[in-house]
């Protein structure tokens, strides 16, 4: 195995370039090294202005999203040896403005997010002495897999839906509102609707897939949406049917 | 702060093999249509006696119109497999509470498709 | 209950895609196959007028066709206007596409119970 491998990675310098550029480095490569290694070893050892997002190392923060090769990836997740020879061409998530080199700007996401309720909605809380809401095992496979996201944002980078039309609520967001409409101890469906059923929410949805492929959690968001969509179509018809009463 | 917003290419779906089949998958649907207006002109053909049934029969056996259909039938096959593939994830299937896998739901499709296309070949060639 | 919104029209819309599509995968490739590969390539041997038209006159066919078409219809509708959003970023067209496409699926499916009933 050679030692080395060459990372191309795309460097953006706000007031200087108009685009990024892509610019080449040398890095060791090690068995056990993820392409955040690589980043963290061009920044500790070769060029210190690279800038990019990292925290926990470990799949579980979702702040190290990039491009890798042109597919979305968590670069800790990521490693040097599954592309050698190389290179491996490094750029920042798509869909989202870049800040600066590997950096980009989440702000849509963590506008949206809160706009779908992804919280415990109750009618009336029972009262604390009452103790837990309980739930069976098979209540909570119900909506188990949704609640694995981590914020990452890959869905959204994988997205064409979201690419060409960035007020689209977008798959993670959809993915935890179906997270917390699937959960028994829940009684917020009916709050979360209005903005799902917008037509910036489920509809606009063309079950391209890409979102559940890209996910580094398996969580299912293109199902999140299609089921949501059949219950939003289901709850229509009967809306429409239906005197009030009986709904 | 100028950020650097990356421009969508017209042909975006160029980009990846899964955008290139999703944009084929969707395409499907003209060939639907125009298996729509193929029937039609079948029936209209039939209610016309037997004549006109006839001439429509060697009509479709037109190099041209058999080409459209062969890659029609290419679509549509496409159409039935990705169909059959996605359902299961929009319909949850329930039996004593228990939720039955998607990979059964898809099972069932399939099986439907079998029989169906079964009774309607029986149904033309009996 | 909370006070709703009038009925938008895209959770119909998508239902009569979904139903569309669901019939299309079940009933258009063993049509297809027989009408337009198998007949015209002389793989099989096609049915006689006579036995056509009498299928055609059972009030079942008809509504399994008039189903068929109609639904197809509404499907290419729902899909081809997203293409033609997405596919080719024309959504500033929004309204000529959606008449063009839904329009469309209305006008054929008249056309269709017409032929039907002719038969």
């Amino acid at each position: 195995m050679a030692d080395q491998i060459t990372l191309e990675v795309a460097r953006y310098r706000p007031g200087l370039d108009t685009e990024p550029v892509m610019q080449s480095y040398q890095v060791p490569l090690r068995e056990h090294w993820a392409i955040l290694d690589g980043l963290t070893y061009i920044k500790d050892h070769l060029d210190g202005t690279l800038s990019f997002r990292w925290s926990c190392r470990m799949g579980i923060c979702g702040s190290c999203g990039m491009t890798v090769n042109g597919d979305p990836q968590l670069t800790c997740a990521t490693f040097l040896t599954d592309y050698a020879p190389g290179p491996v061409r490094v750029e920042p998530l798509r869909n989202f403005p870049v800040v600066r080199d590997l950096v980009v700007d989440i702000g849509d996401f963590m506008e949206k997010l809160p706009t779908v309720k992804p919280w415990m909605i109750r009618d009336v809380d029972s009262p604390v002495e009452e103790g837990e809401y309980l739930q069976t095992p098979e209540e909570l496979d119900e909506y188990k897999q949704f609640s694995m996201c981590i914020n990452c944002m890959l869905c959204y980078s994988a997205c064409p839906v979201y690419a060409l039309d960035p007020s689209f609520v977008g798959p993670a967001a959809i993915a935890l509102a179906q997270r917390y409409n699937l959960d028994s101890r829940d009684e917020g469906a009916a709050d979360r609707d209005d903005v799902l059923t917008s037509p910036e929410g489920i509809w606009a949805c063309t079950f391209v897939g890409e979102c559940s492929a890209a996910c580094p959690k398996d969580v299912d968001p293109a199902a999140a949406i299609q089921r949501y969509k059949l219950t939003a179509a289901t709850q229509a018809v009967k809306n429409f049917l239906l005197p009030r009463g009986a709904r | 702060m100028s950020l650097y917003h990356r421009p969508i290419p017209i042909f975006w779906w160029l980009e990846r093999r899964s955008y290139l089949v999703f944009v084929l998958r969707e395409l499907s649907s003209v060939f639907i249509a125009w298996f729509v207006v193929y029937l039609l002109l079948l029936i209209n053909a039939v209610s016309g006696g037997s004549a006109e049934y006839e001439r429509f029969l060697d009509r479709s056996g037109h190099w041209w119109v058999v080409a459209i259909n062969v890659i029609a039938l290419l679509f549509v096959l496409l159409h039935s497999v990705t169909w059959f593939g996605l359902a299961p994830k929009a319909i949850v299937v329930r039996m004593r509470g228990r939720r039955v896998p998607p990979r059964l739901v898809a099972v069932a499709h399939y099986a439907a498709w079998l029989v169906l296309s079964a009774v309607v070949a029986w149904v033309i060639l009996r | 209950m909370t006070t709703r919104r009038p009925p938008a029209p895209e959770p119909f819309l998508w239902l009569l895609f979904s139903a569309g599509g669901m019939i299309a995968a079940l009933f258009v490739p063993v049509l297809l196959f027989l009408f337009g590969v198998a007949f015209p390539l002389d793989w099989l041997t096609p049915p006689d007028h006579a036995h056509l038209l009498a299928v055609l006159r059972n009030p079942i066919t008809r509504l399994v066709l008039f189903g068929l078409c109609a639904l197809a219809l509404f499907h290419w509708a729902h899909r081809f206007r997203y293409t033609l959003y997405d596919g080719l970023q024309l959504k500033r067209f929004s309204v000529p596409i959606i008449l063009f496409c839904y329009g469309g699926a209305v006008v054929g499916s008249i056309i269709s119970a017409y032929l039907l009933l002719r038969v």
